[in-house]
């Protein structure tokens, strides 16, 4: 975790607003500004692979043997790419917070 | 060894972090770590970035989305700010200053306002120069950044919010430049077009040729823009596929003065296919307008015939 | 053991680039600082320093690609005048908000328009707020020796801010004269290894550097260069002090000529100070107390020091070379004056814009700021304190 937020005084900042922690972004979670969330139904999914390269979030996780988990709602940003793309509709797309 | 999208994706961590503010569905992230993809897994990378959504997205102080080293500076100056680093690189090695078994890459990303536009000079020079880097363009075909004004990569008869559709000028009334063929006539070793499309084999080798070509490469990659487009976020892929198959963006690429086409489609859809799910072709749609598709669709044609052709020249 | 020669301000400043021999130079040839980058490119191309030089495609590329250089980890410097300076203006302040000890050499000439290719300072006064520190010469010999100093101080932790050196264009860069030079080993070891802590291309520890910066950030940020630039100043004569141990050659902040028990002075930088010692000198022999302020030091600029020099002084005219078209005068008087001000010293100060363009100053015309002081004195009236000095007026004799 960066230890820089907007309380930090001057004399704690990086000089030049460089960062030395590289990829810190994953502290910032944007799961937050989802409206529509994926949903994954695992007996559809045929493990076919088109679904996570088109994933701008980074969010549909491939495991070392090669196969899709479940989503990362701590980045997904709910914007339905990967449900137009899965041939058998493995990936529903519902409203944020109804069940 | 044969390319295979899962285990590239599977056995190559990201070099693009998630946690990056670009809008939902934007198509330049998808673009930007496949290509980083691409990249050696023990090579190091200095990545410079032109303003725009990605650099002010993936870098807002304290956080960076990069994995590798990457620098901003300013809009129109990338490819230049990348061509010191390659310097230094190149200076600092020949000195023995770093250490021997240590590579470095550098790769560059400009919207196409950043590289049609404001720095196309800056692009020109570097390429001239022969630095040994890559320069990758996501084109989106406007302003996005600052809220989708035309660029010279706007496809003509496009609404943006410099070039409106009025009630006397139909939207941006000029064609778009070709840039990729003005990088083709700087003689550089690699050129090429290409897109995140089927299963990103076209994007993944094409950075891979790119990035591990010596000498300076440019790669000009479609990345549609949802907000600025007008099209249904959830279709990027769909809009990406019409694209290639109404070939109003080839992909192609260029090895040393000669043309590849590296798709095509086994039938060309018209071009208002693409045109129709983008809001910003909309008017060319209302009764009266259709010398609008005609025209556009003349202008595709034009183009694909004119690839064709240097393909088939280049390779006599 | 120094080495006596006599060299041009250009040659001088690529000699020294020479013997300092940094990791690569990104320049674009713009009059009359263009020899600098010609000379320079003359080492690579024989071999005789380690330098990668990038010939850009323009000013503004250059400043990029040294930013890019010393942000990868490596030493760059480059040259420029006015336009290319103009030209450059973004990346001069994106150098200094990065913190990157870039070290350029302004030869300074007029910016446009319309055109004109000689010297007075309106290049550097453009970015006089830039973040850059910024060393003044007044002639070859000074231009040599701020180069040699330029990197111990830019570099120093205390410090990170690019520097630049400035000369007057044609007067000093054309110009031959003597000049002692110091030898390449002795050179190489006054400056030093330039390590910086945190660079691009160390594969152990990947940066990112330029973040977008906002409304919680930026404001600290700048006060962080504002607080570089308020250390420079020791860092600044702590190098002078051991550049002065080693060739025996003093520099301060400012040098003061035959100012300690004058009653008139004149402030000044670059080569007129050379005019105005000639005159000093002149005037001394006739028993009339005059005495010279050379600032050397711009930014950061030494306020408190110069207000307590100028104290006892009965009458001060600060030439400007470069009109600030505010309708109050020049930006050296602007600085003086607030300096006098704040440090409560109340001595009767005008000021002149002189030789823009290029318009030769001749020894008559600092002579007539000296009778102008002198009246000054005699009847304690000031007049109008924006003045010009060898302006065509119909009204003027």
């Amino acid at each position: 975790m960066t230890s820089i937020d907007k309380n930090t005084p001057m004399e704690d900042l990086t000089i030049g607003g460089d960062i030395y922690d590289a990829g810190n972004s994953k502290d910032f979670k944007t799961g937050d500004w989802r409206s529509m969330k994926p949903v994954y139904i695992e007996e559809k999914c045929k493990q076919c692979g088109l679904c996570f390269p088109v994933c701008p979030e980074n969010a549909i996780p491939v495991n070392k043997d090669l196969k899709i988990e479940d989503f990362n709602f701590d980045y997904c940003k709910g914007c339905g790419v990967c449900a137009v793309v899965c041939p058998f509709k493995a990936i529903e797309m519902k409203e944020e917070g109804v069940e | 060894m044969a390319y295979n999208l899962k285990e590239v994706v599977a056995n190559k961590p990201s070099r693009f972090s998630e946690g990056h503010r670009m809008c939902a569905g934007c198509g330049a992230p998808v673009v930007a770590r496949h290509i980083l993809r691409a990249l050696k897994e023990e090579d190091h990378a200095v990545i410079a970035c032109a303003t725009g959504c990605m650099e002010v997205s993936t870098f807002t102080y304290p956080y960076t989305s990069w994995t590798d080293s990457f620098i901003h500076t300013a809009f129109e100056c990338a490819a230049s700010t990348l061509s010191g680093a390659e310097a230094a690189y190149k200076s600092l090695k020949k000195q023995g200053k770093l250490p021997e078994d240590e590579h470095t890459k550098f790769i560059a990303f400009g919207g196409d306002g950043g590289t049609y536009d404001i720095g196309l000079q800056a692009l020109s020079g570097a390429m001239e120069r022969g630095h040994d880097l890559t320069y990758v363009c996501y084109d989106n075909g406007a302003y996005m950044n600052t809220g989708i004004q035309r660029s010279s990569a706007t496809p003509k008869f496009a609404d943006t919010t410099t070039s409106p559709a009025g009630k006397v000028i139909p939207g941006k009334m000029q064609s778009r430049k070709d840039l990729t063929q003005i990088l083709v006539e700087h003689h550089i070793p690699y050129a090429a077009q290409s897109i995140a499309f089927a299963d990103f084999r076209d994007l993944y080798e094409k950075a891979e040729k790119a990035i591990y070509t010596e000498g300076p490469t440019f790669l000009n990659v479609f990345a549609p823009c949802p907000r600025g487009w007008g099209y249904d976020t959830p279709e990027l892929m769909n809009i990406n596929k019409l694209a290639v198959q109404t070939c109003y963006w080839p992909l192609y690429e260029v090895v040393d003065g000669k043309y590849k086409i590296t798709y095509k489609p086994a039938k060309k859809l018209p071009v208002e296919e693409f045109l129709k799910p983008q809001k910003r072709f909309r008017h060319m749609f209302k009764p009266g307008n259709e010398w609008m598709i005609e025209e556009f669709q003349k202008e595709v044609d034009r183009r694909w015939q004119e690839l064709l052709d240097l393909e088939e020249m280049t390779n006599k | 053991m120094s080495i006596r020669e006599r060299l041009s301000g250009n040659e001088a400043s690529s000699f020294a680039m020479k013997q300092i021999n940094p990791d690569v130079v990104a320049a674009f040839p713009i009059t009359p600082s263009t020899e600098i980058p010609q000379y320079f490119s003359t080492f690579v191309a024989n071999g005789t320093v380690d330098t990668e030089f990038v010939a850009v495609e323009s000013e503004h590329s250059a400043m990029s690609a040294c930013i890019g250089a010393e942000a990868a980890g490596a030493r760059a410097m480059t040259a420029t005048s006015a336009n290319g300076l103009s030209y450059m203006w973004e990346m001069i302040y994106i150098a200094s908000s990065l913190r990157l000890p870039i070290v350029m050499s302004l030869v300074n000439r007029a910016v446009s328009g319309p055109l004109n290719i000689h010297n007075d300072h309106s290049d550097a006064m453009g970015v006089r707020d830039a973040g850059w520190i910024m060393l003044f010469s007044e002639n070859n010999q000074e231009a040599y020796d701020n180069l040699l100093m330029a990197h111990r101080i830019a570099e120093h932790k205390d410090v990170l801010l690019p520097l630049m050196v400035c000369q007057d264009g044609f007067i000093t860069s054309h110009s031959i004269e003597n000049i002692m030079l110091e030898e390449d080993s002795e050179v190489k070891k006054f400056v030093g290894k330039y390590e910086p802590k945190h660079y691009l291309l160390n594969k152990k520890e990947p940066i990112s550097v330029g973040p977008l910066d906002l409304q919680s950030y930026l404001f600290e940020h700048k006060a962080g260069q504002a607080e570089a630039m308020k250390k420079a100043k020791n860092v600044i004569l702590d190098v002078a002090k051991d550049f002065e141990q080693w060739t025996g050659r003093h520099y301060g902040l400012f040098e003061e000529y035959r100012l300690d028990d004058a009653e008139i002075a004149i402030v000044c930088m670059n080569s007129t100070a050379g005019t105005t010692k000639f005159v000093v000198d002149k005037l001394r022999s006739q028993g009339i107390k005059a005495g010279l302020l050379k600032v050397r030091v711009y930014r950061p600029f030494p306020a408190e020091e110069i207000a307590k020099a100028l104290e006892h002084v009965k009458a001060v005219a600060v030439l400007d070379k470069s009109d600030s078209l505010n309708a109050v005068g020049g930006a050296l008087f602007t600085d003086v004056t607030s300096g006098m001000y704040v440090n409560n010293v109340n001595v009767p100060t005008i000021n002149y814009v002189y030789g823009i363009g290029g318009r030769d100053v001749p020894t008559t015309q600092i002579e007539s700021v000296y009778s102008d002081l002198a009246e000054i004195v005699k009847t304690g009236n000031i007049g109008n304190p924006y003045r010009y000095l060898g302006l065509r007026t119909k009204e003027g004799k």
